[in-house]
């Protein structure tokens, strides 16, 4: 009897799980080592080829609306002199190419690979000058974190919110979140001035201020908020619906608790 | 005296009985010869000898207290203002209310090496310097909220169940200014630390007063001690936040409660519950003990939520500056209404008459705001004139037993409400994917036509749901057993409700509307005249309560 059983059991009731996540494990793993590879060779100069490929992919991808030329169409702008650093925004966060027509562009999952988004900003830079992609020594939390703080707060706050957690702009466009987002994107979105952000250039606000204000960016991201969950760090609302909700709807439950009959 | 005569234990009703009924045997006394209880009977006749503390005991410790939910949340009020004066103490030891500029050397990174007030610095080394500081300053924010919250549920229990007639007009004045002077309290605290959003909550009064006529720009200058922002306003708020006003808060609760034991606590209708007596748990023991612990509860939940939730990170606002503003600037909740009438108001209003300026776009939300407020403030005098009703009233009505009240009630908080959203239009902009501008106007439409909806709307509830406690109350409730007759036909058997839920339905006043009466001259006046219109509109649709007499007949029916 307990042979047979033993028999039947030849493979362990768990076996199969097993067999599934080892798969998943070497697929998903070998998927992230080779796209880390990828990325890993993406510091390619501006090379001719890379310019003609930026070419091809332009042409079958933005040039409907922005034009053969960059020049422009009634459905987009022209993309003469926005340099290497806003195609790269645009492109890197998803917001280009466009999913539909609306208050701004949305963010979504980017749409072309580390290289395909390097080879459209050379292409477009190749036509006409504008600023270029921040190099990696620009983009260190190495700086002032309180001068960045004084530089956020009187440049950003009034749109991203003193805690970068973003606010409402006119017609339904926005000024998103901070939290989260690459010190590259925050860069380049200063230099650049994408959708309704004004352009915050070198002259404006240095290089150095800009990675301050990177630098404080950084640390609220990382530091947790001293005080606790920090309710989207949205201000009074967030706390005033917290406390009608929780703090009353607790206190209620208590008197309900406390009156009730022993039966 | 009042009509009534004591609070008893439940008095011999004909209906008695009821599982509310107060044990009322006193304990009798026992005589022990263990030292501990010798030594409290020593003690207690020492203090009574000297104090006759005995005669107040047995007054106030016989006091009877009716149990229902909805009467603790005055306690809610009262417990989290206790909360707030501990708290608050301890902040006073550590905060220093000047705007003497200093620079900040504390621990927090982003903030080190820049000038700012000594409030500000101060209340930073209280939330990262001082031991338990973060903790004690979140906990006397969130019991602020707290506070003013539970006061506003408190009065809404109150209007809604009509607690504040006749005996209890003043009581409900005394309360509504309470109300007024926590939501004071609640301003000039989040004033003090003078970081970034007090400062804009202060432009924002200081653009208030800069909008009166004429005065506007002395007064501000007045109020700042010079050019907004100048270097006074914390150190004067702050004798206004921790002395003058929690004083008259403090004078004016204990008048409230004094009130509350001299009217005797009313009551919901119930079996053995008239107008003369009150059915509860005398103070002492039962209800003491409940209150007490009660405090405790209230106390830990206040510590929990501060210890788990940020609350006014000042150290992310910064110093306040007057030409940075964050999105999301708010006031805390209890001001949101003001801020969203001043943020509903439609742009333009501003003229210039004979070399004056005068902002009605900032004057209409005052007036309109004032007008509110004195409206509750004086509702029970109006409600009172307009029926006509100069009777004692001890047990609570049912909402849906006073239709119009209601109604009006229900118009009130719609108004409120939508003013109080209206604060938030930017946060609901952003996080319903909304453009602003449709929350705007939406929110515009709602504050006028909202309460004439919710009017209309909570009136033909009430009624309905009068019409429903009616039909059960004569005929029972719908039972769901089917019977089918000998000849064929489906009946569904209703059920009587029993005599103590039938008491619930039927136990209520009917009003009628006013009839005007020529005067001693024989004339009938305009106020005579507005004041029928008045209680005719209060009063024309109504469901008059089911008599005895009607059960009655109706049960020999069945």
């Amino acid at each position: 009897m307990a042979r047979t059983s033993k028999k039947a059991n030849r493979r362990h009731p768990l076996a199969t799980v097993v067999l599934i996540a080892i798969g998943l494990a070497f697929t998903g793993g070998g998927y992230a080592l080779f796209t880390s590879t990828a990325t890993a060779n993406t510091d390619t100069a501006s090379s001719q080829t890379t310019v003609d490929e930026g070419s091809k992919l332009f042409a079958s991808n933005c040039a409907t609306c922005h034009g053969m030329n960059l020049q422009g169409t009634a459905a987009g702008p022209s993309l003469l002199g926005v340099g290497a650093a806003s195609v790269d925004f645009q492109v890197g966060t998803g917001r280009m190419p466009l999913a539909m027509q609306g208050p701004q562009a949305m963010q979504k999952p980017a749409q072309f690979t580390a290289d395909q988004t390097a080879a459209l900003a050379a292409y477009v830079a190749s036509l006409s000058p504008g600023p270029a992609v921040p190099t990696d020594d620009q983009l260190t939390n190495t700086g002032n974190a309180t001068n960045g703080g004084e530089l956020f707060r009187i440049n950003c706050a009034m749109c991203h919110n003193v805690a970068g957690a973003g606010g409402a702009l006119t017609e339904g466009k926005f000024a998103p979140e901070l939290t989260g987002v690459e010190s590259k994107y925050i860069y380049e979105a200063m230099l650049t001035g994408p959708q309704n952000m004004p352009v915050f250039n070198d002259h404006n606000i240095t290089p150095e201020d800009k990675r301050d204000i990177i630098t404080y960016l950084k640390y609220l991201q990382n530091n947790p908020s001293p005080g606790g969950f920090d309710l989207g760090n949205l201000g009074p609302v967030a706390e005033g619906l917290f406390i009608w909700i929780f703090g009353i709807g607790a206190v209620v439950a208590m008197t309900i608790w406390l009156t009730a009959k022993s039966n | 005296m009042s009509t009534i005569e004591r609070s008893t234990a439940p008095g011999p009703g004909p209906l008695e009985s009821g599982p509310t009924e107060a044990p009322a045997q006193a304990e009798a006394p026992k005589i022990s010869n263990a030292p501990s209880a010798r030594f409290t009977s020593i003690a207690a006749n020492y203090i009574d000898e000297r104090t006759s503390i005995s005669a107040v005991v047995k007054e106030f410790g016989r006091k009877i207290f009716p149990d229902h939910w909805s009467f603790m949340l005055g306690e809610v009020a009262l417990y989290s203002f206790v909360i707030i004066i501990l708290t608050g103490t301890f902040l006073t030891f550590f905060f220093q209310a000047s705007m003497a500029p200093v620079t900040y050397d504390g621990s927090f990174v982003p903030l080190k090496g820049v000038e700012m007030s000594s409030a500000m610095s101060s209340t930073l080394n209280i939330s990262f310097e001082i031991r338990g500081g973060l903790l004690v300053r979140q906990i006397h924010h969130w019991a602020a909220l707290l506070f003013i919250a539970s006061i506003g549920l408190h009065m809404l229990r109150i209007y809604f169940t009509g607690a504040f007639r006749k005996p209890r007009e003043l009581n409900w004045v005394i309360g509504f200014i309470l109300f007024i002077l926590a939501l004071a309290e609640g301003f000039t605290g989040y004033s003090l630390p003078d970081d970034l959003l007090s400062g804009n909550g202060l432009r924002i009064i200081d653009g208030m007063v800069k909008g009166v006529p004429f005065a506007g720009s002395w007064l501000s200058y007045l109020i700042f001690g010079g050019e907004f922002p100048g270097e006074q306003i914390v150190g004067r708020l702050y004798t206004l936040h921790i002395l003058l006003l929690p004083a008259i808060i403090v004078a004016l609760i204990a008048l409230h409660l004094v009130f509350v034991v001299v009217h005797k606590h009313t009551q919901y209708a119930g079996p053995g519950k008239t107008n003369e007596n009150v059915i509860g748990y005398p103070v002492l023991p039962v209800y003491a003990a409940k209150a007490g612990g009660f405090f405790f509860i209230v106390f830990g939940i206040v510590a929990l939520i501060a210890s788990f939730f940020t609350i006014n990170p000042i150290w992310n606002y910064g110093p306040y500056d007057p030409s940075p503003v964050s999105a999301g600037t708010q006031p805390d909740w209890y001001i949101g209404f003001a801020d969203g009438a001043l943020r509903l108001i439609p742009p333009g209003l501003e003229a210039v008459i004979w070399g004056h300026t005068y902002s009605f776009n900032i004057l209409i939300p005052i007036a309109v705001l004032g007008l509110f407020i004195v409206t509750v403030l004086i509702y029970p005098f109006i409600e009172g004139w307009v029926t006509g009703d100069r009777r004692e009233h001890h047990i609570l009505d049912r909402p849906r037993n006073a239709p119009t009240r209601t109604a009006i009630g229900a118009a009130g908080v719609t108004f409120y409400a939508a003013l109080w959203a209206a604060a938030s239009s930017d946060i609901i902009a952003t996080h319903f994917q909304l453009s602003i501008e449709a929350v705007i106007h939406t929110i515009q439409a709602t504050v006028i036509l909202g309460p004439i909806i919710a009017y209309f709307v909570a009136k033909r509830v009430c009624l309905a749901l009068q019409k429903k406690d009616r039909e059960i109350a004569l005929h029972g409730f719908e039972s769901g057993r089917i019977v089918r007759l000998p000849g064929g036909e489906y009946i569904e058997v209703h059920q009587d409700v029993d005599e103590y839920e039938r008491w619930k339905l039927v136990s209520f006043n009917e009003y009628k509307p006013l009839m005007i009466r020529p005067n001693a001259r024989g004339k009938i006046t305009q106020t005579q005249r507005l004041r029928g219109r008045m209680s005719n509109w209060f009063f024309e649709d109504r469901i008059a309560p089911v008599r005895k007499t009607d059960v009655e007949r109706q049960s020999q029916h069945h």
